[in-house]
């Protein structure tokens, strides 16, 4: 899921000097977990909005604002409303921002900032495991993410800053590869920390990214 | 090759010290530290240490060279990614510089611009490994150079980091990759560099043991808190705390870790902070 974080309400009001009329856009998936676009907080932002003497001509929450051609085919349903709007606000990840500013020329604003893919701890609590590197090497790591865990991403066992097995980078977590060793151990695949790592090939993670599903995506197989 | 890799190949005991190139473009101070490391084999320059912005470590090398020390250069993985690592390397090698320390390098977090953007395209491992390529002249895409560079890599290891086991497996990993010698991290604790050594001497591969000296017990208690794989002992800070002269003892304490280096290392690394007029001292044999 895509974790993201309001933008600051002192931010919004400078953004927003010199209009007057707004349209406001959530979405219902992740930003609506994240508690930053979701049906509260869009009604929340537009009581703030109207107390500060702007007129919310309209809103909506999307399903999913990442869906290029539905955002677009929802919008359409609203369009007097929106044509109303100076500008629209929309508190959604950063894909959803532009799924809307794709299909109007109308300005459109992002009202949160974008953090990281992530795995939900419990309510409220978030933790980047993956950032999409474009070649899994969790096979070899124990099923943990160095690439993503470790702050310097390194790959060959840790750097010079773990003490007790914690990280130099935050103390309050452990070593990533500290804990990786720790599982190898268990699993006694210790020969895979041994090995030496090859620098990540990063023309896999090209941008922008793009992909498209093979003929027959049923079958399991890709490439 | 390098007069480092000399000694230590003739097996003599080396000493280093390390300068920080300056934060601006007049190198007048730097050269004026040089000097008062003439005595050391050769002389660390590092690189944007403490994620800190300042001069090229390379630039300030070949000055180094040119007044006729010895330099080490530093060369770490935050700053640069494999293209401008190996460019950096070959332009080295074009200056004269042979000797070098692969490090991967301090997150930009602890530095004075924390908004830059990370590199780390390669860890020290893979460096290592990059900079043994380019001496078979090939670069990393494999790729022929007109001439190979000639390099003595060196890498650094902390003997007191915990736990030991995965300090030495990645010192291993970094001998396979290329690196002919070490240089640690600060060591405090006898015991500490015996079971290090024990297992590290095993690899053949001389090591450098860092030796810093403690100036009074605050600047103990801030290493303990603040410096990964840096622990100066509970004894040690008490020695610190009852000495009338904090310094003298710490010159004392450094002296007694230069017996140590004596002792199972290959050569020791003096870490002493704007106090290089006692460097006499500290490696004064203490039993005359
Ligand atoms: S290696 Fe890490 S960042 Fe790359 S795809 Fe796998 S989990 Fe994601
Ligand atoms: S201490 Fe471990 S997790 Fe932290 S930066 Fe170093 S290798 Fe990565």
């Amino acid at each position: 899921m895509i974790i993201s974080t309001p933008k600051g309400r002192e931010e919004l009001e400078a953004l927003l000097a010199g209009y007057r009329t707004l349209f406001l856009v959530g979405c219902g998936a992740c930003a609506t977990v994240c508690k930053v676009g979701g049906e509260d907080e869009v009604f929340a932002t537009q009581e703030w909005l109207e107390a500060g003497g702007r007129e919310v001509v309209g809103s909506m929450v999307l399903k999913e604002a990442c869906h290029v051609m539905r955002a677009a085919r929802e919008l359409r349903r609203y369009r007097s409303q929106v044509d109303e709007a100076e500008v629209l606000l929309v508190l959604s990840c950063g894909g959803g921002v532009q799924s809307i500013s794709s299909c109007t020329d109308t300005r459109v604003l992002a009202g949160v900032d974008s953090l990281f893919l992530g795995n939900i701890r419990r309510f409220g609590e978030f933790e980047e495991k993956c950032s999409l590197c474009g070649e899994c090497i969790l096979n070899e790591t124990a099923g943990i993410c160095p690439v993503t865990n470790c702050p310097k991403g390194v790959l060959n066992g840790p750097c010079g800053g773990m003490e007790d097995g914690h990280c130099e980078v935050d103390a309050e977590r452990d070593c990533i590869w500290a804990k990786i060793y720790r599982r190898l151990e268990k699993q006694q695949r210790l020969a895979a920390f041994d090995r030496v790592v090859e620098a990540k090939d990063w023309s896999k993670k090209f941008k922008p990214g793009r992909h498209q599903l093979a003929r027959n995506p049923g079958s399991g197989v890709e490439k | 090759m390098s007069r480092l890799a000399e000694k230590l190949a003739q097996q003599q005991f080396v000493m280093t010290a390390e300068i920080a190139p300056p934060k601006g473009v007049d190198v007048t101070s730097a050269l004026a530290r040089a000097e008062l490391l003439q005595t050391m084999d050769a002389i660390n320059v590092t690189d944007n240490q403490g994620a800190c912005m300042r001069m090229s470590p390379v630039a300030l090398a070949r000055l180094l060279i040119e007044q006729g020390y010895e330099p080490i250069l530093q060369l770490t993985c935050r700053d640069r990614n494999r293209m401008a690592l190996q460019s950096e390397l070959l332009g080295a090698a074009a200056l004269g510089i042979e000797n070098l320390l692969l490090l991967t390098g301090d997150h930009p977090q602890f530095g004075d611009h924390k908004a830059a953007r990370p590199v780390f395209d390669l860890d020290s491992v893979q460096l290592l490994k990059a900079v043994a390529q380019l001496q078979q002249g090939v670069d990393m895409a494999g790729k022929a150079l007109n001439h190979p560079p000639r390099f003595f890599s060196g890498a650094a290891v902390a003997p007191a980091a915990e736990p030991q086991v995965l300090v030495l497996k990645k010192l291993a990993k970094k001998v396979a990759c290329g690196a002919q010698f070490f240089q640690t991290q600060a060591v405090f604790k006898r015991s500490q560099l015996e079971s290090f050594m024990a297992s590290a001497g095993l690899f053949r591969t001389p090591v450098i043991m860092g030796v810093l000296l403690l100036k009074n017990l605050r600047m103990a208690e801030f290493l303990n808190r603040n410096i990964p794989g840096v622990q100066v002992p509970e004894d040690l800070l008490q020695r610190l705390e009852g000495a009338a002269d904090p310094l003298a003892e710490g010159v004392k304490i450094a002296r007694e870790m230069v017996v140590l280096a004596r002792e199972f290392c290959q050569g020791v690394h003096l870490m002493t902070f704007g106090h290089e007029d006692l460097l006499p001292q500290i490696l004064a044999d203490p039993s005359v």
